[in-house]
């Protein structure tokens, strides 16, 4: 489990966020909405403490993150970005590689290669092993990251979860892409002991797949919990201020939400 | 799918057979000829302790500590170039272009010109501390003054142009320095900016080859964290980066292979730009081959420039750093061309 207890950030005049406590449970999709500049992407980044500055504390595994070095938070922690590129000419299987890196001294291991090839299988990207990265294509970029992202927690340790963290990550993606993502990480997500936590942008796609919502408004933590309690009209109007028009299937549990 | 040692290993054997012929040759040719007898003859008087004739005391005093100047400069000049451009994620960066080599030289003619006057005297030491010290004094300036008051990182522009700046600071320095010096003095000084292998000894030698081999040992530990930081510095810290310790550590271990190189050779450019150039070209960015294969192709190439200086004016000498600006300059603007390098 994850939990962010009394997260407060404050730069210069500007609060960024402000007392947010949240607990992240395994094997839940649990994604964070809120416009441009509620914080969304200030609470990823100090969950996953690329932003070590802030008041209160992130325990991963009942462990205040304050006290890990980078190393041992990467070997439990990978982070999804957006927009990643190399600044060098790299083979695909090479960049997928690196997310090994936190667990290898000199040279890869049998136990990393394999964790290579059973992630780029698992996003259909084998065929591209020898390949340029610079001359793959946005989306394919993208699953390569993923597959990179996964092997560096491809194995599960006994007793602990493994933390999955996206920052936007689909957000220049096709709309096939986002779906292809999302359906991965369902599947990732049916082995129990991983925590995923995602920024998304759009709120349907939240609506779609999020297990637990956190819905972010001026720093604050507006809201969390299931799709049919976080998105309502009075939250959406008070955080987007626009008027929805919410169409709700309980049956077939789905949300969807339109603006006028 | 294979590991990384089965690739590259035919490249690093290739270049290790041509780096032992280019030493061969090396060895062999110059002003004065010497044949594979003197050699035999040379080295085995010399574990026996007995007196050598004059070809074999040119061959063991001379040319074998001047070919090792070759090998061992050329691996410590591209070793840094692969960590520079490694660290500041860019292809055009060279240890001459961010100061560490104008300072060195600065250190260099500080210590020429006050050498004598000064109290502080480490033996054969001074001379490559002095170095090494006005080394890390530009680099670290040119890092500082490069970066971003608010984010805290170096744009490459900001660098490059930073580096220009502390470069023509440095020089104006040793220009000044060579003014106040007086003959002997100055000749140092302009031997400095020109560089040379010819002034090798058994002491440089050592010297140099002691922070050749521990300056590689450990950058080969940091290849690793370096290739990481090709994908951005947000991206290193996830896969585990220190990222504090890790330009600390890179900005020190080129310090050090730039300056005590420049120390005893001189300024040689461009040798650290145009070697990892070559490289990737062949096989990839991967900083772990890059790095040993950096050393080799680099021990090549000033070999073989340093014969070219030797050989194009015979019995008269080219000063190295001419040949290798020579060859790298040509190099150096295609690399600006190329689109994929602009930013």
């Amino acid at each position: 489990m994850l939990e962010a207890k009394n997260i407060s950030v404050q730069i210069g005049e500007k609060t960024l966020l402000n007392d947010v406590s949240e607990r992240f449970e395994p094997g839940k999709l649990n994604l964070i909405i809120g416009p441009n500049g509620a914080g969304k992407s200030t609470l990823i980044k100090v969950i996953s403490q690329q932003m070590r500055k802030h008041e209160g504390a992130v325990f991963y595994n009942g462990e205040n993150a304050q006290g890990l070095s980078e190393r041992k938070m990467a070997q439990m922690r990978a982070v999804l970005s957006q927009n990643i590129d190399l600044a060098f000419p790299m083979k695909v299987w090479e960049v997928v590689m690196m997310g090994r890196y936190p667990h290898f001294v000199e040279s890869p291991r049998q136990i990393d290669q394999q964790a290579v090839e059973e992630a780029m299988s698992f996003f259909n990207i084998t065929d591209m092993a020898e390949r340029n990265y610079l001359t793959l294509s946005g989306g394919e970029k993208q699953r390569v990251h993923f597959a990179r992202v996964l092997t560096q927690i491809w194995y599960p340790k006994e007793g602990l979860n493994r933390f999955l963290l996206l920052d936007e990550p689909l957000t220049f993606l096709d709309v096939q892409y986002q779906f292809q993502f999302m359906h991965k990480i369902r599947d990732l997500l049916k082995s129990e002991d991983l925590v995923v936590i995602g920024v998304v942008h759009d709120l349907n796609l939240a609506a779609r797949f999020g297990d637990l919502i956190c819905l972010l408004h001026q720093g604050k933590l507006l809201a969390s919990g299931a799709k049919f309690d976080v998105l309502s009209k009075e939250n959406i109007r008070t955080v987007f201020q626009l008027e929805p028009v919410l169409y709700k299937d309980e049956e077939r549990d789905l949300v969807h939400l339109f603006f006028e | 799918m294979k590991g990384f040692s089965n690739q590259s290993k035919p490249w690093l054997m290739t270049m290790l057979i041509l780096m032992v012929i280019t030493f061969i040759f090396s060895m062999k040719l110059g002003a004065v000829s010497i044949s594979w007898d003197e050699i035999q003859s040379a080295l085995s008087k010399w574990m026996g302790g007995e007196e050598m004739n004059l070809q074999e005391r040119i061959f063991f005093q001379i040319r074998l500590p001047r070919a090792l100047a070759g090998v061992l400069v050329g691996a410590s000049l591209a070793i840094a170039g692969v960590l520079m451009q490694a660290l500041f994620r860019n292809p055009i960066v060279e240890p001459g272009l961010i100061g560490t080599s104008s300072g060195a030289a600065f250190g260099a003619s500080l210590y020429f010109v006050l050498g004598a006057v000064m109290k502080f005297n480490a033996g054969e030491w001074t001379l490559p501390l002095a170095a090494c010290l006005g080394g890390t004094l530009s680099t670290v300036l040119v890092f500082l003054l490069s970066q971003n008051r608010s984010s805290g990182k170096s744009s490459v522009v900001a660098l490059l142009l930073t580096g220009i700046a502390i470069n023509a600071l440095f020089l104006s320095g040793v220009g000044f320095l060579s003014y106040l010096a007086r003959d002997p003095q100055a000749r140092s000084i302009i031997f400095w900016n020109l560089g040379t292998l010819s002034g090798a000894n058994w002491i440089s030698i050592s010297i140099i080859g002691f922070v050749t081999v521990v300056c590689l040992i450990i950058s080969l530990r940091y290849a690793k964290p370096l290739n990481a930081l090709m994908m951005g510095e947000d991206e290193a810290v996830f896969l585990g980066v220190n990222l504090k310790r890790l330009q600390i550590t890179i900005i020190t271990l080129n310090v050090l292979l730039v300056a005590v190189a420049t120390a005893f050779v001189g300024v040689i450019s461009f040798v650290g730009l145009v070697v990892p150039h070559l490289l990737r070209l062949m096989k990839g960015s991967d900083n772990r081959f890059l790095l040993l294969g950096s050393a080799l192709m680099g021990a090549i190439l000033l070999s073989l420039a340093d014969l070219a200086s030797r050989l194009l004016l015979a019995p008269a000498e080219l000063p190295i750093g001419i040949v290798t600006s020579l060859v790298g300059v040509p190099v150096f603007i295609a690399l600006l061309r190329k689109k994929q390098y602009f930013f």
